[in-house]
């Protein structure tokens, strides 16, 4: 065993960029929830935003482009599923996996002539005098300017929700849909406006798997981070900060035990006797998300505080 | 049953007789753990599929079935498949073993070939190649040509196959640098690209230099070009998404397998066996060598892809000590492939320990 071989700066870069992606989806899978709507699809989201930002890159050079377009492919995907729950009045969570599998098979099918082709490189901020102080520099100021937009957008929708009218207004669309719409709050076009914002973050989620964090197309590259997205939302109690931090602890606990077996801990423990295995560090955050879920279900004051009320149901318009 | 017997021995009558060109088209069935444009494993099956087409032409006809899960699911596929005709069919992975079995049992007309497994049945043959051989030789190369002395191993599940490719170019390594460590990361999966671009990631981190995979995805090629170190493509020639970075790769070439076993299967003399080829059978084949190997280097790589070839050198060959430091093989020993098959230990000098 070898734990010298961590280094815990390089250990913090490689955590806030596995979990940028997952950043992204959580913070727009909030937003959707918290005007009442339940999407499943965010897996089915992420991965048509990662294949159409890729194609976009490599088609047009412009990985800047290529970002906006996975955000677009995203939100067009959403408002399927807006249109079919908002306005047809299908069941949210039906429609949800539905859009899931409907993705996987549409990127595979658009991605085909990009398989093995290259993209145009991002590039990290580096900033003259701050990127070169010693650790800070590393630690705060070596990342690409996603992973810098990603943590405003945790700030902006914290503040959107919490000090501005229109954020109450989404609340309360989420917490009573009946009560918003007799105080004349048009609930569908809210719910659909937070749900094509949820896709284009979904999408840029995947459009930054596909264009940074593994530079290349394959299918199935998500392989369930967006599944592990919805968890950090219940995980966060619906809170935009928490969310952050459920995304840095469900991307580290990924990079941890990758780390723990390079270097050799975790054999070390199984030759001690203690038979800890990489995998109960990888089901750590979903036991953690458990246990949330139990707490705040338990306790009616602060369920009733942070899970929107009228989280998955139908809204019909009446009157 | 009987009716069918006598049916069945009528045709045969006449099948002597008659033309072969009447007959119906063999139908062959392939099945792949991850999708065709891997560019790694089941890329590589899928070329020797399309190489069955090019080679029988109206005489076979080909379907496969991609991304199925090691598991029940494959079951299901495997059954559907059978059912619908199929004469021949191929699991492609180690992993689909007892499923292949199983529907193996309950179609007995119907042949089955699976990949790397060791369970066979009268109409159940093995088949798998000796990637141990190609591990040696790179192992050689990687053992030359680190720097740091840490050789990262990204594997996917600890089953024989990649624990007997780790011990393999462990060996290679330690037969031109006593000093060489390997640094091994177990991905638990064939196909996740961001995992194991992560895993490549953290490897470098910790001060490889090297490296080599045994899952399927090109995405470690991929980090190691972006990161400015040397790797090794795992299946198929992965060179494109590492230009600079892949000193070579083992790539699968089952292209004459498929063909031998089809065309058995068309002339009737199909039967069940057990097939494991290594570089002198043509199974095992090397990317081209890149121009970053110190020629000196690369002459003896390809020295001993020769010997292995010739038979006369084995990657197993004694003295070597399991991990514990007890005895395995003595001097000059050889390596019986029953134990090779069941692999589950390191040699002794690899650190780490097996996950169970």
């Amino acid at each position: 065993m070898d734990l010298s071989v961590i280094d815990p700066i390089s250990l913090f870069v490689g955590l806030v960029a596995a979990a940028t992606p997952l950043l992204y989806a959580a913070i727009g899978e909030l937003v959707v929830e918290k005007s009442g709507v339940l999407n499943l699809g965010v897996e089915g989201m992420m991965i048509v935003g990662a294949v159409c930002g890729f194609a976009t890159a490599v088609t047009t050079g412009s990985p800047l482009l290529g970002f906006v377009v996975g955000a677009m492919g995203g939100a067009v995907l959403a408002l399927v599923f807006g249109g079919m729950t908002q306005y047809l009045l299908s069941n949210q969570v039906a429609t949800g996996l539905a859009l899931t599998l409907f993705g996987l098979g549409v990127a595979a099918l658009v991605g085909q002539p990009f398989t093995g082709v290259k993209s145009p490189r991002v590039a990290v901020v580096h900033l003259p005098v701050l990127s070169d102080i010693p650790v800070i520099g590393r630690l705060v100021f070596s990342y690409d300017l996603v992973i810098y937009l990603g943590i405003a957008l945790v700030a902006a929708v914290w503040f959107f929700l919490n000090r501005t009218r229109p954020g109450l207004v989404l609340r309360a669309v989420g917490e009573n849909h009946d009560a918003a719409h007799s105080l004349g709050y048009p609930v569908i076009r809210i719910r659909m406006m937070a749900i094509a914002f949820g896709g284009a973050c979904a999408g840029l989620g995947g459009a930054y798997l596909s264009l940074v964090r593994v530079p290349q197309w394959t299918e199935g590259m998500t392989a369930g981070a967006g599944w592990i997205a919805l968890a950090i939302v219940v995980f966060a109690a619906w809170k935009p900060w928490r969310v952050l931090l459920g995304a840095w602890l469900f991307g580290g606990v990924t990079i941890l035990q990758l780390n723990l077996q390079a270097s050799g801990f975790l054999s070390w423990l199984q030759s001690v006797g203690i038979p800890l295995q990489a995998q109960y560090l990888s089901m750590t955050p979903y036991l953690v998300t458990i246990i949330v879920l139990v707490v705040i279900s338990a306790d009616r004051t602060r369920a009733s505080v942070n899970a929107p009320a009228s989280l998955g149901k139908s809204f019909t318009q009446t009157g | 049953m009987k009716l069918q017997g006598i049916m069945a021995a009528a045709v045969l009558a006449a099948g002597l007789g008659a033309a072969a060109q009447a007959q119906d088209p063999v139908k062959v069935g392939f099945i792949y753990v991850g999708p065709v444009g891997d560019f790694g494993w089941s890329y590589q099956h899928d070329q020797g599929r399309l190489a069955v087409e090019e080679a029988f032409g109206d005489q076979v006809e080909t379907t496969f079935v991609e991304s199925v899960p090691e598991g029940a699911d494959a079951e299901r596929v495997l059954r559907q498949m059978a059912q619908s005709g199929y004469d021949l069919i191929f699991t492609t992975s180690f992993g689909y073993m007892n499923q292949t079995v199983n529907v193996a049992k309950q179609f007995p007309d119907v042949k089955f070939e699976h990949a790397t497994g060791y369970l066979r049945a009268d109409n159940l043959a093995t088949y798998s190649s000796r990637f141990y051989e190609g591990r040696y030789v790179i192992g050689k190369i990687a053992g030359a040509m680190t720097e740091s002395n840490v050789i990262g191993y990204i594997g996917s599940y600890p089953i024989p196959e990649v624990i007997r490719g780790i011990n393999a170019a462990y060996l290679g390594a330690k037969s031109v640098n006593p000093d060489v460590q390997f640094r091994v990361v177990w991905s638990n999966t064939w196909f996740n690209p961001a995992l194991e671009g992560d895993a490549a990631k953290t490897l470098i981190e910790q001060g490889a230099d090297i490296l080599m995979q045994h899952t399927d995805s090109t995405a470690p090629m991929t980090i190691a070009e972006e990161l400015g170190i040397h790797a090794f493509g795992q299946a198929s020639d992965m060179g494109g998404f590492g230009p600079n970075a892949q000193l070579t790769g083992i790539m699968d070439d089952w292209d004459p397998y498929y063909i031998e076993r089809v065309q058995a299967v068309i002339d009737g003399t199909w039967e069940s066996t057990d097939t494991w080829g290594g570089i002198d059978t043509g199974m095992v084949e090397f990317a081209p060598f890149s121009d970053k190997i110190p020629p000196e280097v690369l002459a003896d790589a390809v020295a001993a892809k020769d010997a292995i070839a010739a038979g006369e050198l084995h990657p197993f060959t004694g003295p070597i000590n399991r991990q514990d430091g007890s005895p395995w093989l003595a001097e000059g020993e050889v390596a019986d492939d029953g134990t090779l098959l069941g692999m589950n230990f390191y040699v002794e000098g690899i650190e780490g320990v097996i996950p169970q």
